[in-house]
């Protein structure tokens, strides 16, 4: 029982992190689907996608061959820059990441296009810039969506399993989450342990969604 | 000086039809795009505003050059010096009406070196003007239709354009907001110093709003001039409409307090109208609808009517309804269309080239309280 409290901030910290992560590229892109067309679009739309169809434990060996040593990236990380990131607490948060990243991404895509455009073109004929017509006019028009997008991105992080398992393995103290405790803990055959996890796993959930919901519905102050 | 007007020169193909329009426009008061819907009249305005860009083109706006293909100039469109207002007002639905109407303002002070006047006093004199002083706190999902139209207009102002852009801005009103919003329209007309481009399909708005007239059909400007006689051609689109009619502008040349009497001298004589005081000199626009325009070819003094001036019938042409005509008449410059039956022109043996006593009854001729706001001389001209 000693592993609970260190296993759920590990868990928190890791599904933050890589929401974090995503956010910024994910906003990039999804703006780029909303509002631009450009050759390739409907092959990264998706490639993008992917992660939320395929087994997630096919995401997982995929980015395995990608990160591993002599894979092309996991090759460029170690020699270039001196980061390690297969079975380490750093796979758990690109596995996280990725898979959550599709999921971001739709719902913010969904917020951009609910944007009517003519408030974006009318910004601009009032003086505005590029970059600030995003930020004076489409960021506060699309922030319930983009914070909606965050929410739901940060719930799916706290309980991924499949790719995490693949790439960061079952290391206790490096890379158990909440998902990988409850499966670590039934295959050593302590329930107890396995069901406390379950317990805290359902309350950040529930906790995740009841506050996505509410930020919904929250409208702007009058 | 030598550059006092806008050029636009724009060829591009798009899926239903070409636009390939070239126009040299005034550049002061109101120059109304006319067409009906698909005629190309909002895809020019989006290219003058820089919205949309045509691989061929050419804008200069007072010797300002906006675009020019040939020299690969476009100056994109929040550097160029306008305003844009759209059908739906397009107002900014997470800042209140203060901030929407700050929001151009306070970025082209910033980059505008030209500033002269008091921007601040004329913020709230055109706050006023529009009737908007009391919705500055407010949020723009809880306005009418027409308020939010005249936010819109007002924001588009602020940002001291050298041109303002409407793309029918009373389309989506229903006809009491029209009513609403329109003597706001006359009154800018009275006090803007900067042309207006003004996108519409209604003959009426023209009518009173519009001082240059281009008509557009399948992308292409098949009529443009002066108002009163762009609307007297018998081809313009609209002649044919039941409630359609030409303008009379003229100045104001004495008033009978007693029957309440308004004589307006214009250039082809003298019209006599019901109205409310106005001083003498001062300009007034009536219209005049073709079917209340009667011809004799004598003039009778014992008639209630109490406008009969000479006029010279120039070109007739049948209209949809069988027996109807429609003839344009030149009264002493001044262009007119009259709609008569075709028992009648035949009756009284009428043909291009014959002249006649132009009749038209004091009540019939359409005055609008809101054209008094030529008398409004309190402001100074905006942008």
């Amino acid at each position: 029982m000693a592993d609970l409290l260190p296993v759920t901030f590990f868990t928190l910290g890791v599904a933050l992190l890589s929401t974090l992560l995503i956010v910024p590229p994910g906003v990039a892109l999804a703006w780029t689907l909303a509002r631009r067309n450009w050759p390739g679009k409907s092959l990264v739309e998706t490639l993008v996608a992917l992660p939320l169809v395929i087994p997630p434990v096919a995401t997982g060996l995929i980015l395995l061959k990608l990160f591993g040593r002599r894979g092309p990236l996991g090759h460029f990380f170690e020699n270039t820059l001196g980061i390690e990131i297969v079975f380490t607490w750093k796979a758990v948060v690109l596995a996280t990441a990725v898979m959550s990243f599709p999921l971001f991404v739709r719902t913010a895509r969904v917020a951009f296009e609910e944007i009517d455009p003519r408030l974006e073109q009318v910004a601009r004929t009032l003086g505005a810039g590029p970059w600030d017509t995003f930020f004076s006019v489409t960021l506060p028009l699309a922030r319930r969506g983009l914070v909606a997008g965050g929410v739901l991105a940060f719930a799916r992080a706290l309980g991924e399993f499949g790719a995490t398992i693949m790439i960061a393995g079952l290391i206790p103290g490096e890379t158990i989450t909440l998902a990988l405790g409850i499966y670590h803990h039934v295959q050593l055959g302590q329930d107890n342990e396995a069901a406390a996890l379950l317990v805290i796993s359902i309350a950040l959930a529930f906790a995740a969604l009841w506050l996505s919901e509410r930020l919904i519905r929250k409208t702007p102050a009058r | 000086m030598n550059a006092e007007y806008i050029r636009a020169r724009f060829h591009q193909a798009y899926a239903g039809f070409n636009l390939d329009v070239d126009l040299t426009l005034p550049n002061r008061g109101v120059t109304a795009l006319f067409g009906h819907s698909g005629s190309g009249k909002t895809t020019l305005l989006r290219l003058i505003a820089g919205l949309d860009r045509a691989t061929t083109g050419y804008l200069e706006i007072n010797g300002q050059v906006w675009q020019d293909d040939s020299r690969c100039i476009f100056i994109p469109v929040h550097q160029r010096a306008l305003g844009y207002v759209f059908q739906d007002a397009a107002l900014f639905p997470h800042l209140t009406v203060a901030q929407n109407l700050a929001y151009g303002q306070k970025r082209r002070a910033a980059t505008s070196r030209e500033a002269d006047g008091t921007p601040a006093a004329q913020s709230d004199d055109l706050v006023e003007l529009l009737g908007i002083a009391h919705l500055l706190e407010r949020r723009p999902a809880t306005l009418s239709g027409g308020e939010r139209q005249r936010v819109a207009i007002a924001r588009a102002l602020l940002a001291r354009p050298r041109l303002l852009l409407m793309d029918e801005p009373l389309a989506s009103l229903d006809l009491a907001r029209k009513r609403e919003i329109l003597p706001y329209l006359e009154r800018l007309h009275a006090t803007l110093a900067i042309p207006l481009l003004y996108v519409t399909h209604s003959p009426n708005e023209v009518a009173r709003l519009a001082d240059h007239l281009v008509v557009l059909e399948k992308g292409r400007v098949i009529t443009q001039g002066p108002l009163a006689a762009t609307l007297a051609r018998l081809d313009f689109p609209g002649a044919a409409d039941d409630d359609f009619g030409t303008v009379i502008e003229g100045n104001v040349q004495a008033y009978d307090t007693r029957y309440h009497l308004l004589t307006l001298a214009f250039s082809g004589g003298l019209l006599r109208v019901v109205h409310e005081p106005m001083a003498v000199g001062q300009k007034l626009r009536v219209q005049i609808k073709a079917r209340d325009v009667s011809l004799t070819l004598t003039a009778d003094t014992a008639t209630s009517i109490l406008n009969v001036f000479p006029a010279k019938i120039i070109a007739e042409q049948p209209t949809q309804i069988p027996g109807h005509l429609l003839l344009s008449l030149d009264a002493g410059g001044t262009a007119l269309t009259a709609r008569l039956s075709h028992y009648s022109y035949e009756h009284l043996n009428l043909r291009p080239g014959v002249m006649v006593q132009v009749q038209i009854k004091a009540v019939a001729v359409i005055t609008s309280f809101a054209f008094m706001m030529y008398a409004f001389n309190g402001l100074s001209s905006f942008a």
